[in-house]
């Protein structure tokens, strides 16, 4: 590794401190924006249930929120409580820390995404490749219809709609992870099928409208890449045409498709939180919209931030990886 | 390969005596999807601007009489004679396997559709909100009722309301994209024309407010909103809540537009003149990238529709009586809906189409805005 690379690692480094910093800022802006604080919406919601909240418990809550105090200060609670103790809160609306109930979610949540992810590429790649190599094909045509309408289409109507075919072919809408009954199961060959078959919609709607954005990049940089000077030269010099596409110019296009890990992450997530709430799957997302329905901030709040958090990392790898490839990046980065 | 094909096309005269937006309109009108697009978009709006004439329903109207009624069929021949255009009386039935309540056709009863017909059951309405009027495009006589989407779980008509729903739906959009321009655009140039300190933080705004997934920060701000807001100022909200998420992208296009004409001599002369930097920027800089903006507007708008009806659907934005088609879509995610009343999805097609055709008018705008390629 070199120092050059080295720089280039660092810079970034700062600028993603930075932003996370900012992000934080601005989603402590979004919890405090319900009007009244959480804490008077939640005596007022005790109150309700026929629960009185005694004083104690109401001093110490302001206390360790510092509910009295101005904006900056109970940021700085908010944030500190966060960084030094993993403590993002508390959760009126399920009535446990926010810390439990991420950490009982994030694991389908950030599985889910992942397979997403992967499957993403592994399509897109493929297809943009083949689409400008064999440009204004059928197979061309055809993938640039379905890329056109699946960028086209939001995330929850392709939910409705595949939730609709498939009950119109199975009788059965698909609906969570599990069939009735399967949910508590010892884990079997059976249902693992059930969960692969379950997962299909999903998959299909959260990965849809990021494929087909991967798509059209690879190909337009496909096509780019196959119009150059180098290509004819490689040719004249007696290269086959196979040899030239797949060592050269799949690798020079791959480079912005690489860079684009970061803002995969952000379709992802508003994927798997709309697909979680159509298709009612116990990931983040439903939690976030119940949360949300019922100004339960904090959980909201928190879950925003480690998404934002998530993307700005997914954003800081891919940066890393385009240097790595494409030695011109750093280079440019570093020049200013 | 391209070396070798022949580019240069035969061009009368008036190809190089044309301006360049004369150019740009001749290069997309080739463009047949973007065309087929505009004029579909220029029906919908036409029709939602006259939405109260178009529907036979009001919003406030509902029958109780008619829950979940499905589409009715329209015809034009009874026992092999021509009739003209006309519906059957309705009557309520089971259905054998499910016990349901269903609607069938009374096929002795012929209820002629009468073409703008003044009547009570459509309800008075104002002509653009100033001119008091009760003529409705089509009306079935006596107590007939034409559904052409069928009806709701409250006996609402589904056309009505869609139609009613693309006020909202088609026009929210357009003010958040007025709204996102103008924030794009002032937030674009400072960073582009100042560059130095003034872009440094403009780009860090521009990252922090891109590294949200789009979707669940509009969430968490509409939900931000109290619920007693009446239903204008919740539709001013939104409108001011998406177009604050949407900004970054235009913004860059204008930065970048901006660091790559800063340094043209035309640019330099204006300076050399004593121009006000306001004038430069507005006079000389936006107006040669103007087609990259048109784009970009182009563009914004499905997206901010596809907001609008996330959001409502999510029961995050517009509610009930408010109509839009999110609203509308919201009983569509009952399994009930799927399962036995499937005309309630129909809103689905307008969503559809309306986002599909503004992105390619875009996509054909996009092409026409280099006419010289």
């Amino acid at each position: 590794m070199n120092k050059n690379f080295l720089m280039f690692a660092l810079r970034k480094l700062a600028t993603m401190i930075l932003t996370v910093f900012l992000i934080s800022f601005v989603v402590f802006f979004i919890i405090t924006l319900p009007p009244g604080d959480f804490l008077t919406n939640y005596i007022g919601r005790m109150a309700e249930a026929g629960e009185a909240v005694s004083p104690e418990l109401i001093a110490e809550l302001k206390a360790h929120y510092g509910l009295d105090q101005p904006f900056v200060v109970q940021y700085w609670k908010w944030i500190s409580n966060i960084v030094f103790h993993g403590d993002f809160g508390y959760s009126f609306l399920l009535s446990m820390p926010v810390t439990s109930v991420i950490k009982a979610y994030i694991v389908p949540t950030m599985v889910l995404s992942l397979v997403t992810m992967i499957f993403t590429y592994a399509i897109s790649i493929p297809i943009g490749i083949y689409s400008a190599v064999h440009q204004y094909s059928v197979g061309d045509y055809l993938f640039t219809t379905i890329g056109f309408i699946g960028m086209a289409v939001p995330n929850f109507l392709m939910g409705i709609i595949l939730m609709f075919i498939s009950f119109k072919l199975t009788g059965n809408t698909m609906l969570g992870l599990y069939s009735p009954g399967m949910e508590n199961a010892a884990w079997s060959m059976a249902k693992f099928i059930d969960l692969m078959k379950h997962s299909v919609i999903p998959i299909l709607v959260i990965g849809l409208m990021n494929t087909c954005s991967l798509m059209r990049t690879m190909r337009g940089q496909m096509l780019d890449e196959l119009g150059k000077n180098y290509v004819m030269a490689a040719r004249a010099k007696g290269l086959k045409a196979k040899a030239i596409r797949y060592k050269y110019c799949v690798r020079a296009a791959m480079n912005p498709v690489a860079s684009s890990i970061g803002w995969s992450l952000v379709n992802i997530f508003t994927g798997t939180t709309i697909v979680a709430i159509v298709l009612n799957l116990p990931s983040m997302g439903r939690v976030m919209h119940e949360a949300l329905l019922d100004q339960d901030m904090y959980l909201a709040g928190s879950w925003l931030f480690l998404m934002a958090i998530m993307t700005v990392l997914g954003t800081f790898i891919s940066d890393l990886l385009l240097a790595w490839l494409d030695p011109r990046a750093r280079s440019e980065y570093l020049k200013g | 390969m391209a070396l070798f094909k022949k580019k240069n096309k035969e061009r009368d005269d008036s190809y190089y005596y044309a301006s360049q937006w004369q150019l740009m309109y001749q290069k997309f009108r080739k463009h047949k999807l973007a065309m087929a697009s505009a004029v579909l978009l220029i029906v919908f709006y036409t029709i939602a601007i006259f939405g109260n004439f178009v529907a036979p329903q009001g919003t406030e109207q509902f029958s109780g009489e008619y829950v979940n009624c499905g589409p009715t069929p329209i015809h034009f021949f009874h026992e092999g004679e021509w009739e003209g255009p006309f519906v059957y009386g309705l009557k309520r039935d089971r259905d054998p396997v499910t016990y349901m309540n269903i609607f069938v056709e009374d096929t002795e009863k012929i209820c002629h559709i009468d073409f703008f017909a003044e009547g009570d059951k459509g309800g008075e309405y104002k002509i653009l909100g100033l001119i008091p009027c009760n003529i409705h495009l089509f009306q079935a006589e006596g107590d007939g009722q034409v559904f052409l989407f069928g009806t709701d779980g409250m006996g609402r008509d589904l056309f009505s309301r869609v139609v009613l729903g693309a006020q909202i739906s088609l026009f929210i959009p357009v003010v958040g994209m007025i709204l996102t321009v103008a924030l794009g655009l002032l937030m674009g140039s400072l960073a582009g024309y100042f560059g130095g300190w003034v872009d440094n933080v403009i780009q860090r705004l521009i990252e922090v407010v891109r590294s949200f997934p789009n979707v669940p920060l509009w969430m968490a701000l509409s939900a931000a909103l109290p619920a007693t807001l009446k239903p204008a100022q919740v539709f001013m909200l939104m409108t001011i809540i998406l177009s604050l998420i949407s900004w970054p992208n235009l913004a860059r296009t204008v930065r970048s537009q901006f660091f790559s004409i800063k340094k043209e001599d035309f640019i330099m002369a204006a300076r050399i003149s004593g121009a006000p930097a306001s004038a430069i920027v507005l006079r000389h800089m936006i107006p040669s990238f103007l087609s990259y903006i048109i784009v970009n507007m182009t563009l914004t708008i499905p997206s901010l529709i596809v907001g609008e009806t996330t959001l409502s659907f999510l029961g995050l934005g517009l509610r009930s009586p408010a109509t839009s088609w999110g609203v509308l879509l919201q009983e569509t995610n009952k399994l009930e809906t799927i399962m036995f009343y499937g005309w309630k999805l129909i809103p689905m097609i307008f969503v559809f189409l309306a986002v599909l055709a503004f992105n390619f008018l875009g996509d054909g705008l996009r092409d026409a805005a280099d006419p010289y390629k």
